[in-house]
């Protein structure tokens, strides 16, 4: 039997004057130097040996011996310093939690400010685009870690769930580590790059157009091709015999539609390819990609079948389009009823332009959600349970760094906030992994004493502000004020159809 | 001139952050921005031959402390000697144990001869030197698992009272223990003192004999251990509350008595998810644990 052979000697690391002598296995008194089979190497600062050569991570062969060292070894950002460190970042990110009293309108009102160190929190991103990003369900990566997945599709766009504590404390160290850094940055609206399993690379930035593959989109589309044909098939009457616009999920076929019917547009004998929904209505006439609607063809060509002679006619004039008329082809048909492409005529360009100029400037919007649980709550009030409980009855309202926020029903303070609604540098992290964000709690003075409040640590608003160190913000215009009268903690971030 | 010490800004442009061989210091400082770009070139300035100093004194900082033993020549080494010397009639140390916050202490003393500063604080590894002017405040967060750091307390200290230093012990962490508590926190008056007195506290947080703990020589682990062939603890199994309670009662009683003499003001000690603070009574300065008002974990 062949056992390897095991070195037993210490070995002198001289990488500083402390001279360590290091075991095998082992890491000097700087925890990042250690013996890995009589090789001394240098590993992330304290992370112990064992765990990183069992992982394959981290440990880096202190090559170049011969070279002056010149000291360049840098912890990156994701790396702890030490661990117990994270005790001290503590005052950075959380001030002590203030309880501030301010006077509005004649009623004393109480803001509870602290913030949060949210284990129960990730991102919903929606990234408006007709590409197919990938399909549902499969997981959505960062830095090559595992950091969410992409959930549905909605109109004009694709949900992705990011985050979520399974991510952030379930995996493994990196993972959690790199889906903090994830989130953080998409809360600080910084770009990152995402790639979907079995799909796109998307780089995503909050309040800025999605870069899918490389290409930024420009516009969100007008609606489903289905949608768009009832739209604009008046605007297609007598400039076109047929119009097909292309889409992923539903196409649309003028003459066909219930809107080419009424119109009283003529039968052409067109033949779709897919699967044929309700009259005028197609699924799947193309696999998803990120070409023509959202489909993976550039030939549009390719989803028609040949036209049905009995009933087709040479000179048949053909628009194709996409749903959002950044493709689109115009054919008319020859003796053998074969399409032919030529140049879009002056009168139906008007109408593409049309499609393009509806479809809105496709953004990446970023909701942070997170969920107060009982300790952050008791940082407000004694009793917890109250306090969901005033938030629930619309006496306390909740904001997120003075942003509007929607309060999820049932249970707890599960909350969303858009990100760009908040001021910058609102989000922070702990190591553990998990994000810190503020969180407000307003309400009347007698309602906070009611339902058990620190009355002995309220502040005035005056005291606050006299105090040093304090950062100053300006509120966000398009935010409501977050002491303004009235009820409602619950108006959520607005709709946008 | 040391080449080895890396003295740089971290990514937030406002933590200094130093490191050389086994130091590993953050530091903040807060105040008039002229006044802390000369706090932080102070503190590089000092840090430069911190560990050369310390390394040439290291064989004699190693040996467990005496009475009358001879002092060491260096300032921060005098630091660590004269944090130990409390304890050494009656319990092995070696200066070796107060090393981290002598480290933090004379870097943030440099600090504040150099600059007038409202807050600044030095962290050695978790053993923290605060400044404080009038008025002012930290809140310091405590980890339960040094390895797996998440903050199990606060512990608000203000101006008004005296603690300016902050050590934390236990087997998890980077230095070996004699004794199973996860974490001591200790507060007091300043940071060498209070990183000598969580080692003693921590050391009697202990269960002799029971079975379910691993030890081993320390010099199996480091040969060159200041703990020579003590035993130090290396894994802890599982453990009845009934047995969590006499460890940690074991502790408790040697905080009260450092609480007595002077030595801490207060102590916080974690095992297994159990908590015992010593101290409390401190006037102005709280030790919050889950459930209380200042902890906001969400």
């Amino acid at each position: 039997m062949n056992i390897p052979e095991k070195p037993t000697a210490a070995i002198r690391c001289d990488a500083c004057p402390v001279l360590c002598y290091i075991n095998p296995g082992r890491t000097g008194a700087c925890d990042r130097y250690a013996n890995d089979n009589g090789q001394l190497v240098r590993i992330d600062p304290h992370v112990v040996l064992d765990r990183a050569v069992s992982r394959g991570e981290s440990v880096v062969p202190f090559l170049d011996r011969d070279r002056e060292w010149d000291g360049s070894i840098v912890t990156g950002p994701e790396n702890f310093v030490t661990a117990i460190g994270a005790g001290t970042t503590y005052p950075d990110y959380k001030p002590a939690p203030f309880i501030i009293s301010s006077s509005v309108q004649g009623v004393d009102m109480v803001t509870v400010v602290t913030e949060g160190i949210f284990s129960y929190c990730g991102v919903k991103v929606k990234i408006d685009t007709d590409r197919h990003l990938g399909p549902e369900t499969n997981l959505v990566r960062a830095q090559g870690e595992p950091v969410g997945h992409v959930t549905t599709s909605e109109y004009g766009s694709q949900m992705l769930s990011l985050g979520g504590v399974r991510h952030l404390t379930g995996g493994s160290r990196k993972e959690g580590t790199v889906t903090c850094e994830t989130l953080l940055n998409l809360c600080e609206r910084k770009p990152v790059e995402l790639t979907i399993d079995g799909g796109a690379t998307v780089i995503v930035q909050a309040g800025q157009p999605p870069v899918v593959g490389g290409v930024q989109e420009e516009r969100m589309r007008v609606g489903c091709g289905s949608a768009t044909i009832g739209m604009f098939a008046k605007q297609w009457l007598g400039k076109v015999d047929e119009v097909v616009v292309v889409d992923d999920h539903i196409t649309g076929v003028l003459s066909e539609h219930q809107a080419g019917k009424l119109l009283g547009v003529a039968a052409t004998g067109i033949k779709m390819k897919g699967h044929r929904s309700t009259p005028g209505r197609y699924f799947r006439v193309a696999e998803p990609g990120t070409a023509w609607g959202g489909t993976n063809i550039d030939d549009p060509l390719s989803i028609l079948q040949n036209f049905d002679p009995k009933t087709a006619w040479p000179k048949l004039r053909l628009l194709m389009v996409s749903t959002t008329g950044e493709h689109y082809a115009y054919f008319e048909l020859d003796e053998a009823l074969r399409p032919v492409e030529k140049d879009l005529p002056a009168s139906l360009s008007e109408s593409v332009a049309r499609i393009k100029e509806n479809c809105e400037p496709a953004l990446c919007t970023v909701l942070f959600m997170g969920g107060a649980g009982g300790s952050l709550r008791a940082g407000v009030t004694e009793n917890p349970v109250r306090l969901t409980h005033s938030v629930r009855d619309a006496l306390t309202r909740v904001t997120c760094g003075g942003a509007p926020v929607y309060v999820w029903p049932g249970g707890g303070i599960t909350f969303m906030v858009d990100v760009n609604r908040m001021p910058e540098h609102a989000f922070g992290y702990v190591p553990t992994p998990a994000l810190v964000a503020p969180i407000e709690f307003t309400l009347k003075i007698a309602d906070y004493a009611a339902l058990g409040g620190y009355m002995d640590h309220v502040r005035s608003l005056d005291s606050i502000m006299d105090e040093k160190g304090r950062r100053r913000v300006s509120a966000n215009p398009d935010n409501p004020w977050p002491l303004a009268p009235g009820k409602s903690s619950r108006s959520g971030p607005r709709s946008n159809q | 001139m040391n080449t080895r010490a890396q003295i740089r800004l971290l990514d937030d442009g406002r933590r200094l952050h130093l490191n050389d061989g086994p130091i590993d210091l953050i530091i903040e400082a807060f105040g008039e921005t002229d006044e802390v770009s000369a706090a932080y070139h102070a503190a590089a300035q000092r840090f430069a031959t911190v560990l050369d100093e310390l390394c040439a004194e290291l064989t004699l900082l190693r040996q467990t402390a005496q009475i009358d033993g001879p002092l060491p020549s260096g300032a921060i080494a005098r630091r660590m000697a004269a944090a130990v010397a409390p304890y050494c009639e009656r319990t092995f140390i070696t200066p070796m144990a107060a090393v981290a916050g002598s480290v933090a202490e004379e870097i943030l003393h440099a600090m504040t001869a150099a600059a007038s500063l409202s807050r600044a604080y030095v962290n050695n590894g978790g053993d923290i030197a605060l400044h404080l002017a009038p008025g002012e405040h930290f809140v310091a967060g405590m980890v339960e698992r040094p390895d797996r750091p998440s903050l199990f307390g606060t512990a608000t200290l203000d101006a008004a009272q005296p603690v300016r230093g902050i050590a934390t012990s236990g087997w998890r962490g980077r230095s070996f223990s004699l004794g199973i508590a996860d974490a001591v926190t200790v507060l007091a008056d300043r940071a060498a003192v209070a990183d000598a007195a969580a080692t003693v506290i921590a050391n009697p947080v202990d269960l002799p004999g029971h079975p379910a703990i691993v030890r081993v020589p320390a010099r199996t682990l480091a040969p060159d251990s200041d703990l020579g062939d003590r035993l130090v603890t290396q894994k802890v199994g599982e453990l009845s509350p009934a047995e969590i309670s006499a460890a940690l009662d074991a502790g408790v009683n040697v905080a009260r008595s450092l609480l007595s003499r002077g030595l801490i003001r207060s102590a916080a000690l974690h095992l297994r998810g159990a908590t015992r603070v010593v101290g409390l009574n401190l006037e102005s300065t709280t030790i919050a644990i889950p459930g209380s008002r200042t902890l906001v974990h969400a």
